[in-house]
């Protein structure tokens, strides 16, 4: 396969900065690129274990089972895909890698990735957010932080904020 | 009722400023349409047919009267001095302009209000009994677990694009006024031999194209784990639920697909690594909830008042009226809960004017502590009036045009805005509720045919509930035309049931001749004290469609 078809992400934001970007990214499904470092998809990484210049994106619809987590902890970084910014499953499982499965190296967000989802996605674990090419970096950093105060736990914070407040109101 | 503290405050303001952003970049043509409408539709925001529609949430149906006052004001200002009051205890704006809009959400905010979630494939407002805390049947105030739902589901970075729409509804008493058999997710609170509180979760009910009674997934969820569960539920569907094809996306079809077993193993399954983690609910955390929805300090109503209510309703025939229809038995004797009927014939069913809005915050704050609740029904309720005022309160509602001593009955009819207002309608409704409450408007008649749900809705997704009105109404649309399809049989509440279609489709101006065969059938077949489902349910649908169409 020809490098040329090989993507790069424009616009890389890696734990809340602008980062350049090293890894290209493969969607075809069969062939292996010669370039390295590149994000290929999850079945040529299966097939090819050991390369350690691949690291696999997943597509949305991914079952995460034990078996496949367990051989994904020795990649290097994991992509997870979005066909569409409205498919919502991309949440779930980078929350899983991370919150089940205990992945501790890089969750990159690929695909559809609007300035929109950038607050929900860091919050569900994505430490890399390869942003759709159109999107402006500005707006994206200015949506990272467009919370400072949330209900729930997730990645970023393993406390409800009901837990919060009653310390608050012991400690006060 | 619940009252923010800084945490809320803070984030229901940076999600103003958040969508003053993207409306920002929207008319600046920075977010395209496409991609700015699944964020404007979560900020409660709808392109209609005429103008836009903002619906904003009233979570649990619970409103003060700084509220409503500010609400009175925002539809002065930007809208023409009128707002709805929709089925799942929301209220919409039908006329805002498209850029008023994130400033109407800051002034929402200054009196803790939004309008988050209250549309858009995530979960929506949480519904509950207009009757809690105050119900006489109640094991359990449903409204602290519906501010810890409300909590937990606003935002939640892991459920903003689920496949389709999730509406969650709690009750905690023996009847069942949340409609909790026909949502996505609803919740039974009760409690066990041992007075530990527990909680019945069913999944997968719903009106819509396919409407659906939920099916139960745990009879006896310890009420610790509520939110991890919900979120098991909502992980599952997430993950699972159908993306392919909108109308087979919500909960109730994956349910389905899978069977009930499969898909309460799959929770369980997920559930077993959510259980006991953070979001785990401590006596603490509960009674912190609870802490917002204490009994307010009523005083003591003598005895005779009492008995000098119940000697009015004899002498004042109007009075009588709405004390039977409009008022309802309180746990504590000497207060009852009064609805404010908002169906009338010049108005739609749920519309209220600015004017209305500031006469029912006065109300409240004198008969009332304060407080208003929205109901399913499309009415309001004061919670805590004392007996020896309800003569006074009857008076002043009557002159408010809120008095109409129909709740309850046929002409207390749910309907959706319909083809005058809304995008989807396929068929006008409001002119067909506001037809048949000219038709039927006698009140010994009403009062003869007993309790009666009739529901309206303009298309199938099914906004005015018509699946599960004794009496639904559905308009269709064929090729340009408007018709009406009627259904029977259909109930919302303990012992739910989905209507029947009687048969072919009629001609807007043949329905309220169709209704009043359909009664005719109803009150020469019933047997003594039967209501009218009750006789349905007795003789079927065939007598009443060998009427209709003979």
């Amino acid at each position: 396969m020809p490098d040329t078809q090989l993507e790069h992400a424009q616009t890389l934001i890696k734990l809340g900065q602008p980062e350049q970007d090293d890894w290209a990214l493969s969607r075809h499904e069969e062939a292996l690129p010669g370039q390295r470092p590149v994000i290929v998809p999850l079945a040529l990484w299966l097939d090819h274990a050991g390369d350690e210049g691949l690291a696999p994106w997943l597509p949305s619809d991914t079952e995460l089972t034990p078996e496949l987590a367990e051989r994904l902890a020795a990649a290097p970084l994991i992509a997870i895909d979005f066909p569409a910014f409205t498919d919502g499953r991309g949440y779930s499982l980078a929350r899983l890698l991370r919150e089940r499965y205990g992945y501790g190296a890089e969750v990159r967000a690929i695909g559809d990735v609007l300035v929109d989802q950038l607050y929900y996605m860091s919050r569900c674990g994505f430490d890399a957010l390869a942003l759709r090419e159109d999107q402006h970096l500005e707006d994206a950093l200015r949506a990272l932080g467009a919370f400072s105060v949330s209900y729930q736990p997730a990645v970023d914070s393993q406390e409800a904020l009901f837990e919060r407040r009653l310390k608050e109101q012991k400690g006060a | 009722m619940y009252r923010y503290d800084t945490y809320d405050q803070t984030l229901v303001d940076e999600r103003v400023a958040q969508f003053r952003d993207q409306m920002a970049r929207h008319l600046a043509g920075r977010l395209p349409e496409e991609e700015f409408r699944p964020l404007r539709l979560q900020n409660g925001l709808y392109i209609q047919k005429h103008a836009p529609m903002l619906r904003i949430a009233i979570p649990y149906g619970m409103l003060s009267a700084t509220q409503l006052r500010r609400l009175g004001e925002i539809t002065r200002r930007y809208d023409r001095g009128y707002a709805h009051f929709t089925t799942r205890q929301n209220l919409q704006l039908n006329w805002p302009a498209l850029e008023d809009v994130p400033e109407i959400l800051a002034e929402l905010a200054e009196v803790q209000m939004h309008a988050i979630q209250t549309s858009g494939n995530c979960i929506r407002n949480t519904t509950s009994d207009q009757f809690a805390g105050i119900a006489r049947d109640e094991v359990e105030d449903p409204r602290p677990w519906c501010e810890l739902i409300r909590q937990w589901s606003t935002l939640h970075p892991e459920f903003a694009f689920l496949p389709r729409k999730f509406k969650i509804a709690v009750t905690g008493a023996a009847a069942d006024r949340a409609a909790i058999q026909v949502h996505d997710i609803g919740l039974r609170l009760w409690h066990d031999d041992q007075g530990e509180l527990r909680v019945k979760v069913l999944a997968g009910g719903g009106l819509g194209r396919t409407p659906m009674i939920g099916d139960v997934v745990r009879e006896d969820l310890p009420w610790q784990h509520l939110l991890t569960y919900l979120e098991a539920c909502v992980r599952v569907y997430n993950q699972f639920g159908r993306r392919d094809n909108k109308f087979k996306a919500r909960i109730k079809i994956l349910v389905k697909a899978l069977g009930i077993e499969e898909f309460r193993r799959r929770v369980d399954a997920e559930w077993a690594h959510l259980k006991d983690g953070p979001q785990t609910l401590t006596r603490e955390a509960v009674e912190a909830a609870r802490a917002h929805f204490i009994e307010p300090e009523r005083r003591p109503v003598a005895e005779d008042a009492i008995a000098a209510v119940e000697a009015l309703r004899g002498e004042n025939r109007a009075f009588g009226r709405f004390v039977t229809n409009n008022v309802t038995d309180h746990k504590v004797p000497g207060y009852k809960a009064v609805t404010l009927s908002l169906k009338r014939r010049e108005h739609a069913p749920g519309d209220v004017t600015a004017d209305q809005l500031d006469a029912v915050a006065d109300l409240a704050e004198r008969y009332s502590f304060g407080e208003v609740r929205v109901t399913h029904e499309q009415n309001l309720v004061l919670s805590d009036v004392p007996v020896d005022e309800l003569e006074t309160l009857w008076r002043e509602l009557d002159e408010l045009g809120m008095a109409n001593p129909t709740v309850g009955t046929l002409n207390d009819i749910i309907c959706c805005p319909g083809g005058d207002y809304c995008g989807l309608a396929n068929a006008v409704s409001i002119p067909i509720a506001q037809a048949l409450q000219e038709r039927f408007e006698d009140l010994d008649f009403l009062y003869d045919l007993g309790p009666l749900d009739l529901n309206i809705s303009g298309c199938m997704n099914a906004c005015g509930h018509h699946h599960v009105g004794h009496i639904g109404i559905l308009g269709v649309d064929k090729k340009g035309e408007e018709y009406y399809q009627i259904s029977l049989g259909g109930n919302a509440s303990d012992d739910a049931s989905l209507g029947k279609i009687l048969g072919p489709s009629f001609f807007r101006e043949d329905v309220p001749e169709v209704i009043d065969k359909v009664l005719k059938v109803f009150v020469e077949q019933r047997h003594d004290d039967e209501t009218f489902l009750d006789t349905y349910r007795r003789i079927g649908l065939k007598p009443f469609k060998e009427r209709v169409y003979a």
